[in-house]
């Protein structure tokens, strides 16, 4: 049996707490920088020309439709390969470059389905007015959209802290990477009842922050 | 229809199509300054893409726009000037719900006429008197009723002073009760002159309030004439047989 998970707990709980938050900070960097690339990919996908959907279309579909480790894999080997000047960068990049890529499809996603949720008679009024199309996704389109973007991101970054998990089979120091360190002690399970239990503080604690946050949100409807 | 002789719209054999369905089979018409123009006809007839062809909305399938002497293209950037002279009524109202009702009236007239802040809320306020809203300014629309929230609407286009007014069915979503305040706004902006077309159900006021009538049935422009011709003495087989249904 080994020691109790309290006793692993009590002796490591800095090595957990370093972990939690190297997997905070990976699921941060990925969904922010991933919304702002996002951003870029739904306005794409929504734009009128067809080569620039295309693209984007494809882009969505081919990072939705693999799995994140493969994405990782194939950043990890062959990044460097394609682009030597990456080759300086530290190993952190690499996985940060996977985790934001597929983190910018789903939001791009979220992004769409929030603009495409307000009604078309929104766009027919500000147009009827004679505001230009920037103006009217600006002022009229966005404002209005971001209630449903808002709440769906904050999902989208506790889905991440999930995914980070597998960053840990790149050595970075991330929660699941702890367990690699505590198993050179020879500690097999405790370990991942701690880590399982710290995931799951986090994504109810901050699913039910999002509950309030939308509640919030649609008392002004 | 004397009285009226300058072309403020013209329409050379509209058509519209979605997909495989003709909606619009070649519509010539023209909307006279001054003039208060009712559309009528049954549902599915294109009575409503006709209007929503006069300012773009639709874009059409074939024939042309004329506006102010301007053929309008869906794709210039000219199309947003000639848009602030046209000013459109929904059914559906379409306010801004996360803009108060001073916010969506001046929001385009700022906007796209760099018209400063402090006239345009003036200006606003005036218009709200008008239509007794005063006292809603700075509400979000969700507090205002269907009526309330129409007389928004009409307020907000003419807050950018439109050449015409077009409406489409603007009470048929509203609360029997509510009916009245708006046809009356209405009403009031045909009499000070304002060019008006409008797409409607409510045959009494189109009689009312019209100085001709188009019966819009298959695409086509079936019939039309002053409210007298058209309603006491219609030529057409279908216009009347629409007219013997709801009247």
């Amino acid at each position: 049996m080994g020691p109790s998970i309290l006793d692993v707990l009590l002796e490591y709980w800095p090595i957990f707490l370093q972990g939690l938050a190297g997997t905070l900070k990976y699921a941060f960097i990925a969904v922010s920088l991933g919304s702002v690339l996002g951003a870029l990919i739904a306005l794409m996908n929504l734009s009128k020309s067809k080569i620039l959907s295309a693209i984007a279309v494809v882009y969505v579909n081919v990072l939705r439709g693999t799995p994140l480790l493969v994405q990782m894999y194939i950043s990890y080997f062959f990044l460097p390969i394609a682009i030597p000047a990456l080759n300086s960068v530290s190993k952190e990049v690499y996985v940060l470059i996977a985790l934001i890529m597929n983190s910018s499809a789903y939001v791009s996603e979220i992004i769409r389905g929030g603009i495409n949720s307000v009604d078309k008679g929104q766009t027919e009024a500000a147009r009827s007015l004679g505001m230009t199309a920037k103006n009217t996704m600006v002022k009229i389109i966005l404002p209005q959209a971001i209630k449903n973007i808002l709440p769906a991101l904050a999902n989208e970054y506790i889905a991440m802290i999930k995914e980070t998990s597998l960053a840990g089979t790149f050595m970075l120091y991330e929660l699941m990477y702890t367990r690699t360190i505590l198993a050179n002690k020879y500690l097999s399970w405790q370990p991942m009842f701690i880590i399982a239990g710290i995931y799951l503080i986090c994504t109810l604690g901050l699913t039910y922050v999002v509950q309030k946050l939308e509640k919030r949100l649609s008392v002004s409807d | 229809m004397t009285e009226f002789n300058e072309v403020l719209i013209e329409t050379v054999d509209l058509k519209k199509n979605f997909g495989d369905l003709e909606v619009l089979k070649g519509i010539s018409e023209k909307i006279y300054r001054g003039e208060v123009v009712a559309v009528i006809g049954p549902s599915g007839g294109g009575k409503s893409t006709f209007l929503r062809c006069l300012n773009m909305l639709e874009e059409p399938t074939g024939g042309k726009v004329i506006f102010e002497g301007n053929v309008l293209d869906a794709k210039s950037t000219d199309l947003n000037i000639h848009r602030q002279k046209i000013g459109m009524v929904f059914q559906q109202f379409n306010v801004f719900p996360h803009l108060t009702v001073m916010d969506n009236i001046t929001i385009a007239p700022t906007l796209e006429k760099k018209i400063s802040k402090a006239e345009a809320e003036a200006e606003a306020m005036e218009l709200l008197k008008k239509v007794g809203l005063e006292d809603k300014a700075n509400e979000y629309p969700r507090k205002l009723s269907g009526g309330q929230k129409q007389r928004l609407a009409i307020v907000r286009a003419m807050a950018m002073h439109p050449d015409v007014m077009l409406f489409d069915e603007p009470t048929s979503a509203l609360d029997p009760e509510m009916v009245k305040g708006v046809l009356e706004v209405i009403q009031q902006l045909a009499e000070s002159g304002m060019t008006c077309v409008i797409v409607t159900h409510e045959m009494g006021f189109a009689r009312n309030v019209a100085d001709r009538v188009l019966f819009i049935d298959g695409g086509i422009v079936a019939e039309e004439g002053t409210p007298e011709q058209l309603f006491d003495h219609p030529q057409n087989e279908r216009t009347k047989e629409f007219l013997s249904q709801i009247l």
